[in-house]
């Protein structure tokens, strides 16, 4: 059992980029974002990732440079702690523990040895500005409990802070007040707009604040899009403000130029507006940046600006207003209809992007490798307006064939509904656009799949829709003299008692199609579109439906609302089993004949893994998210992994990633985070005065093969010594993991001896002897294991937790004592 | 109380001329306002914002400058080349000199602060380039000298407080003169770049010179610009319109200052530390104000307020909040669109309204309904008001004052130059009009003028503080009396009232001064103000005070009448508001609420007979400009809409909303 926690589940990747303002490096080489608990160090020509700094154990809050060395990092995070860093080698320096969640970090250059940090200590929602004394100590771990108050009832965003002038003052805003806290004179000046209700001010809320470097002038913004300008603000009396209109919308976030000569200002117009000389007339634009303006920061020499968006991107900006580079992570801000796909050429996970785009992200880079326009209209960035949503894909003919639905529904009977084909094009290695379909269906499309046989010769495509029909949509030719432009068109359509069509589902070799209407499921010929049998259960509507894999094809499961998995043998036409499982997602596994399923309880939701040949899962985990799991994948490796317990070879083929309500993307992992790095990140660390450009990847990889070679040399001066792999005892050995292993004097003999050239000395009577002895201890083992079954199924009410990982430890215990027995043996020979 | 039916009359189609000019004179803290017509009037801004004086226009006199000197000397300079000085005790104009230099586009008055002159000095820029200085002597200016002579005109003229330089803004540049020597030491040329694109000209609309030595020029691209006027370099532009910024203004401590553009917008800029430890400073464009509609021709700066006047005839003063110590009605936005004087009178006797333009004077008759209905209903008309005549004045003087006599057969009126009287003889529906030839050499220039309540007699109020009293019988007239001021002042009375029984004839100066006259016994009583016999009520009204409601009011009442058959009540009205004020019911405390239009009917009498107090206000009718009693059940009500006289002026500058 305690083998278990080798399985974790773990955040890969897909992290907001854009939770805090970005930071330049202060010679702009670099450019450092929050991401999740790591802070990511990206190269702001290259756009990749150098480094990812791990070492803080909860969200990372904010970072900023530490003012007295611009080689190094603070970031502070949620887990308490100020970790500074030296970003170059990617190395923590030291770790300041506070104690207290940390919720925003803010550096200013005069301080000395403090920093500033927005806590809340007593109530939940009242945060209070701090500076925290940074004790000057050598160790690695220092403890910085010296906390000096600076204001209280401050906002929680960062946005709403900033430290003017040298850190002469610090100013903080509020729904409709601003203050200024002035730390000589420690003072507080308040400036409250008025708020009342009636239509003219009711947007007067502040929403971010900026100080001018050189003078004394706070910039805020607005509600209403307005941006004041305030001076004077030492005297309550005398206090001026200047008025900045451009935005029509709130704006998100104001930072001023690195000499304060311009301000630049961003909102929900996608568009960077820079103020010069904070004149109204003097204002230049950098418009169609695709999404919302969440932060803008400005690089310490000058050179650059960055902006971070919505749609998890950081756009780095030249000072003439040119979008140099973009970091892409994964976007999130939306709701994902499409559900998780891979794309069968890239392996790049595929869902809904940008509004209208279907985005390909690498897991493995953690990176964004290109948005399809699939909607390809001009997106109108208006609350309350009815979207088109991108709301159905996949893919097909490995790749060959992607299929969308889009669909807008401004009232109950103005459905627009729209199908299209995209082939892809090995020339420019991207989808082109093949065949659109106006109202494929009357109604909403509630499914849609290809065959994926690997003999059949035209590919195809079944539609469910609501409207009671599916429909086959066939690739022909396309009335053209040449004879080469082939289009879809429909082929069958078929139905079953009006009933809405929820679900359909190829076999493995596409011989059948099962469509599920509502409470029943149907089974269709595939070459002649006959109806062959239905399947009736009376379990409420089929929420999923899927045929099992590989040994399992005979097999169609089938899970609904109600809560029951039904499993049908298509041979005989019966249910082979069920069980009670509300299941939320139900994936097969392309590889094996596993299938997961996570089921949603109310504290949280687990997983389960079977074959559809027998009703006890291969592997359970409880409680794999604390909120409701919306979409899951199985992502074939390039690798297979080589776990010999059985509870993980579900995992050795395939990856399996799912994704939560809050859109955060989780997957099951055995490795430690360090071992996680990438091999990009790694050859930096030991590289780090090559520029990161393609070239360097080629010397890179030239140097890695003269060292190879070294290798190789060395090894033929040595003693040809036995292969170490290839002796069972010694691999035994070694995988065995090292809690269940017998004691050193046991293994010992039996190790040398596997060194020992063999001589076929064993004898042949004492095999037969252990396998006796196996089979009464293996008797006993099924009566234990019997005992377990009958406990799990005590306290476990789903019906199918069976634990068979124990079943796993067993047997390496049998090998284990096969182990000892062969060493008396050995002993005796001898 | 009782109901009345009222005339709501809205035909009268008077349209204020646009304001040209303002200055502002610290000393007496009054306004003087110069408009496209020639007029000039005098605010007196600590009188609640009172139009005490006013100076009729003229046709070819089109003012382009306004100052004051010495405290209370009023100059105005114009296209017509010529440089008046205005009397203003006796309320008419001194003398006009011609500077012989073409149009006069801009004057400035030496600065008060300047040591180095002994007496007070007079520039105006002319059409032809020219900059002469003027001596002013105690009685006249006297022409000194020309500076250096510019290539195009002269628009805007600025002294440096010290006195020793001048700038002046031109066609592309600025000069800066040297007093003493008169030549132009520094020229400096504006940009004509109009946000990218170029414009003809630059005009330089108006220059302000500071006492650092900085010049602020604002100019027709829409910039406001500081000069160095010791290098004669351009140091900060300020971008701030997309049209003409056409005037300026600083304040006396040069803190701030305002300037004014053609889309309406008065932005304010002020002088703020860069930082709270240093002493740099710079000018920070704070905030926007946009009051008006149309072009804003001219700005000024009082300690307390920001004052702007333009093309849509607003005054609007706009007080700084930073400045006012405390909230009372200073603190309030005022817009004066409406002279302080009568312009309407009327004919009780004939229904008829008497309205009076600038060069014409209008005879209407009142509609009349057979309908009644009740409180509130708006009645049909069964006749629709006459348009009876019209009557142009001969020369390019404006109309001062006129009246026409109870009875509606006399009609008088007045410019600066001429008193004229009309006889009007009623035939069915034609009217004859006859003018009385042979006016008395005395009768020429009237200030203000009344017939008494029988239409006998006609009390004409002269600008030699004289009051004669014309005895007026079927076609002809006889002079019955003057009465002479009293020596040695020339304080001219500018309101007049009769008593109805024609005994008593009071009359009311410039220094507030009332004078009674007995006109049969022909003697001079006079009371002032202070030692007056107030009545019982006006003694109970001091010493309870009036709510606080009724004293936060900021408009100055226009007019006052009596009710005829009931003496308890008065009848007042100000632009915005209407009152009947019933002297027999007690006086309204703060806790009762001021404004009950109408006393809920459906209550008992003792309860409404206890919430009633002395104030009946109604607030229906505004902008109102006359209202007067036809006889005691019948009102004539006055409005001038706004939206109508905007209607009527040319189109402001078109801007788009989002201002892309």
């Amino acid at each position: 059992m305690v083998e278990k926690e080798n399985i974790r589940v773990v955040r890969c990747g897909g992290s907001e980029l854009n939770f805090r303002r970005a930071v330049f490096s202060a010679d702009s080489k670099y450019i450092f974002c929050v991401s999740g608990d790591f802070v990511k160090v990206y190269s702001t020509v290259t756009e990749e990732c150098v480094h990812i700094l791990h070492g803080h154990r909860n969200l990372v809050t904010g970072i900023q440079l530490n003012p007295n060395n611009h080689l190094q990092l603070y970031s502070s995070s949620l887990d308490g702690t100020i970790k500074l860093w030296d970003y170059i080698d990617g190395i923590l320096i030291k770790t300041f523990t506070v104690g207290c969640k940390l919720h925003a970090l803010f550096t200013v250059a005069q301080a000395e040895d403090s920093v500033f940090a927005i806590v809340n200590k007593e109530k939940p929602d009242i945060f209070q500005l701090v500076s925290v004394k940074l004790p000057k100590s050598s160790s690695q771990e220092v403890e910085a409990k010296e906390l000096s108050f600076v204001l209280d009832y401050i906002n929680q965003s960062p946005k709403c802070i900033a430290f003017g002038n040298e850190g002469v003052y610090v100013a903080a805003v509020r729904e409709f007040y601003l203050s200024v806290y002035f730390f000589k004179k420690k003072t507080t000046s308040r400036f409250t707009l008025s708020s009342s209700r009636n239509k003219k001010h009711a947007k007067n809320n502040f929403t971010c604040v900026a100080c001018h470097p050189t003078e004394d002038c706070i910039a805020s913004g607005h509600m209403d899009g307005k941006i004041r300008l305030w001076r004077n603000f030492y005297d309550d009396k005398k206090y001026t403000y200047t008025c900045l209109h451009w935005h029509h919308d709130m704006v998100m976030d104001l930072a001023f130029s690195v000499t304060g000569t311009s301000l630049l200002s961003g909102g929900r117009e996608s568009v960077l507006v820079e103020w010069r000389d904070a004149t109204e007339k003097n204002k230049e634009f950098l418009p169609r940046l695709g999404a919302t303006i969440e932060h803008i920061s400005v690089s310490p020499a000058g050179d650059l600006f960055c902006t971070s968006h919505s749609d998890n991107k950081i756009i780095i900006i030249h000072r003439n207003l040119e979008a140099s580079a973009v970091i892409q992570g994964l976007v999130k801000d939306r709701s994902i209809f499409t559900g998780l796909m891979i794309d069968p050429r890239t392996k790049a996970l595929v869902l809904n992007g940008k509004p209208g785009h279907l985005q390909f992200y690498s897991l493995q880079s953690d990176k964004q490798l290109y948005n399809l326009d699939i909607i390809q209209q001009e997106y109108i960035n208006d609350y309350g307006l009815i979207q088109i949503e991108l709301t159905k894909a996949a893919f097909g003919c490995f790749g060959n064939w992607l299929a969308t639905v889009e669909q807008r529904q401004e009232k109950e009977t103005e459905l627009e509904l729209q199908m299209k084909l995209w082939m892809y094009n090995k020339k420019t290695q991207g989808f082109i656009l093949n065949t659109k379909i106006n109202m494929p269906h009357e109604d909403c499309i509630t499914a849609l799949c290809f065959c994926n046989a690997e003999k059949s010769e035209q590919p195809t495509l079944v539609t469910a829709s609501k409207d009671g029909y599916f429909k086959v949509w066939i690739l022909t030719d396309d009335s053209d003299i040449y004879k080469k432009a082939v289009g879809w068109t429909c082929d069958f359509v078929g139905s079953y008692h009006k009933y809405q069509a929820t679900n359909c589902c190829f076999s493995e070799d596409g011989s059948l199609l099962a469509v599920s209407f509502e409470e029943i499921v149907t089974i269709w010929d595939s070459i002649t579109w006959e109806l062959k049998c239905t399947f009736c259960q009376r379990a409420g509507k089929i929420r999923h439906l899927c045929f099992g894999r590989l040994t399992c094809s005979k097999y169609l499961l089938g899970a609904t609302e109600n809560g029951i998995l039904c499993c049908w043998n298509l041979l005989s036409c019966a249910l082979e089993w069920n069980a009670k499982l509300n299941v939320r997602v139900m994936e097969p596994d392309p590889n094996s004949e596993n299938i997961a399923a996570i089921s949603q309880s109310s504290v949280g939701s687990d997983l389960f893994v079977f074959k559809p040949s027998e009703p006890r899962p291969l592997y359970i985990q409880k409680g794999i998210s604390r909120e409701e799991v919306q979409w899951g994948v199985f992502v074939p490796r390039d690798v297979p992994e080589s776990f010999t317990s059985e509870a993980y070879q579900w995992l050795n083929r395939s990856q399996f990633y799912f994704l939560t309500k809050s859109q955060s993307l989780l997957t099951f992992s055995t490795k430690s985070p360090e071992e996680k790095l990438t091999p990009t990140s790694k050859q930096l660390l030991a590289e780090e005065s090559l520029p990161t450009t393609p070239f360097y990847f080629i010397l890179g990889k030239h140097r890695q093969l003269q060292d190879e070679k070294l290798n190789e040399t060395l090894e033929n001066e040595l003693v040809q010594l036995p292969l170490t792999e290839n002796i069972p005892a010694v691999s035994e050995l070694l995988h065995t993991p090292a809690h269940v292993l017998p004691s050193a004097a046991f293994l010992c003999s039996m190790f040398v001896n596997s060194l020992l050239l063999s001589k076929e000395t064993k004898s042949a009577k004492e095999i037969p002897e252990d396998v006796d002895m196996e089979e009464e201890k293996e008797s006993e083992d099924s009566d234990e294991e019997n005992d377990f079954i009958e406990k799990v199924q005590d306290t476990n009410n789903t019906g199918l937790g069976e634990d068979i990982i124990h079943q796993l430890s067993k047997s390496e215990e049998k090998e284990l004592r096969k182990f000892r027995k062969i060493d008396y043996s050995w002993i005796a020979a001898l | 109380m009782g109901e009345f039916k009222v005339h709501r009359v809205r035909f009268f189609n008077y349209v204020p001329s646009g304001i040209r000019c303002v200055a502002y004179n610290n000393q007496s803290n009054r306004l003087a306002v110069s408009r496209t017509d020639g007029t000039v009037e005098v605010y007196n801004l600590s009188a609640n914002y009172f139009q005490e004086k006013f100076f009729p226009g003229h046709e070819s006199r089109a003012t382009e400058a306004l100052c004051w000197a010495e405290g209370q000397r009023l100059f105005s300079a114009g296209l017509n080349g010529e440089i008046m000085e205005y009397d203003l005790q006796a309320l008419n104009i001194k003398y006009a000199v011609d500077v012989f230099g073409g149009p006069i586009w801009s004057m400035a008055v030496s600065p008060s602060g300047s040591q180095l002159l002994v007496s007070k000095q007079l520039l105006v820029g002319c059409e032809d380039g020219s900059v002469k200085l003027f001596q002013i002597t105690p009685d006249k200016i006297q022409f000194e000298r020309n500076f250096d002579r510019q290539k195009s005109r002269i628009l805007s003229l600025s002294w440096h407080p010290s006195g020793t330089h001048i700038a002046a803004g031109s066609i592309d540049y600025i000069s800066v003169f040297d007093v003493k020597s008169g030549s132009a030491i520094h020229k400096m040329i504006v940009d004509r770049q109009h946000m990218g694109v170029s414009k003809r000209k630059c005009i330089v609309w108006g220059v302000a010179f500071l006492s650092d030595g900085t010049v602020i020029s604002v100019d027709s691209a829409g910039k406001v610009q500081f000069w160095d006027s010791a290098t004669g370099t351009l140091v900060k532009s300020h971008l701030i319109a997309n049209a003409d910024v056409q005037s300026i203004a600083v304040a006396e401590q040069e803190d701030s200052f305002v300037v004014g553009t053609a889309e309406g917008t008065v932005f304010h800029f002020q002088l703020v530390p860069v930082t709270s430890n240093s002493s740099e400073k710079q000018w920070v464009r704070t905030k926007p104000f946009q009051h008006h509609t149309h072009d804003v021709r001219t700005v000024a700066h009082s300690p307390t307020a920001l004052i702007s006047g333009g093309t849509d005839t607003h005054l609007v003063i706009r007080p700084l909040m930073e400045k006012v110590e405390v909230k009372n009605y200073d603190a309030a936005l005022r817009k004066i669109t409406f002279p302080h004087r009568r312009l309407i009178s009327c004919s009780k006797k004939r229904q008829l309204l008497l309205f009076q333009f600038a060069h014409h004077l209008e005879l209407w008759r009142l509609g009349s309904t057979v309908a009644t209905g009740k409180n509130g209903d708006t009645l049909p008309l069964s006749k629709n008001a006459d348009h009876l005549l019209h009557l142009k004045t001969k020369g390019p003087e404006n109309i001062i004052c006129s009246c026409i006599s109870p009875c509606g057969s006399w009609i008088a009126y007045s410019t600066v130059s001429r008193f004229f009287l009309y006889r009007l003889n009623y035939e069915h529906d034609n009217i004859s009009l006859k003018r009385v030839s042979k006016m008395p050499p005395f009768l020429r220039c009237a200030l203000q003028i009344l017939f008494s309540e029988d239409s006998t007699k006609l009390f004409v109020a002269s600008n030699q503080g004289a009051l004669h009293i014309v005895q007026l019988s079927g076609g002809s007239f006889k002079h019955l009396h003057a009465f002479q001021p009293q020596s040695g002042t020339v304080e001219a009375m500018c309101l007049l009232a009769v008593s109805s029984d024609g005994n008593w004839l009071a009359a009311s100066g410039t220094s507030a001064g009332v004078h009674v006259y007995n006109v049969k016994q022909l003697k001079v009583f006079e009371y002032s103000i202070p030692d007056k016999q107030y009545t019982d009520w006006s003694r109970t009204v001091q010493k309870q005070g009036f709510h606080h409601l009724w004293l936060q009011r900021d408009t100055p009442i226009t007019h006052i009448s009596f009710h005829p058959k009931r003496p308890m009540h008065i009848l007042l009205h100000d632009a915005y508001m209407f009152c009947i004020i019933d002297k027999s019911l007690p006086l309204p405390n703060d806790k009762t609420l001021l404004y009950n239009p109408f006393p809920p009917t459906n209550e008992s009498d003792v309860v409404r007979r206890r919430t009633a107090h002395a104030f009946k206000i109604s607030k229906i009718y505004k902008p109102l400009l006359f209202m007067d009693l036809l006889d005691e059940r019948t009102l004539v009500a006055v409005e001038r809409p706004l939206d109508d006289i905007i209607a009527q002026l040319p189109p402001p500058i078109k801007k788009k909303k989002f201002g892309t």
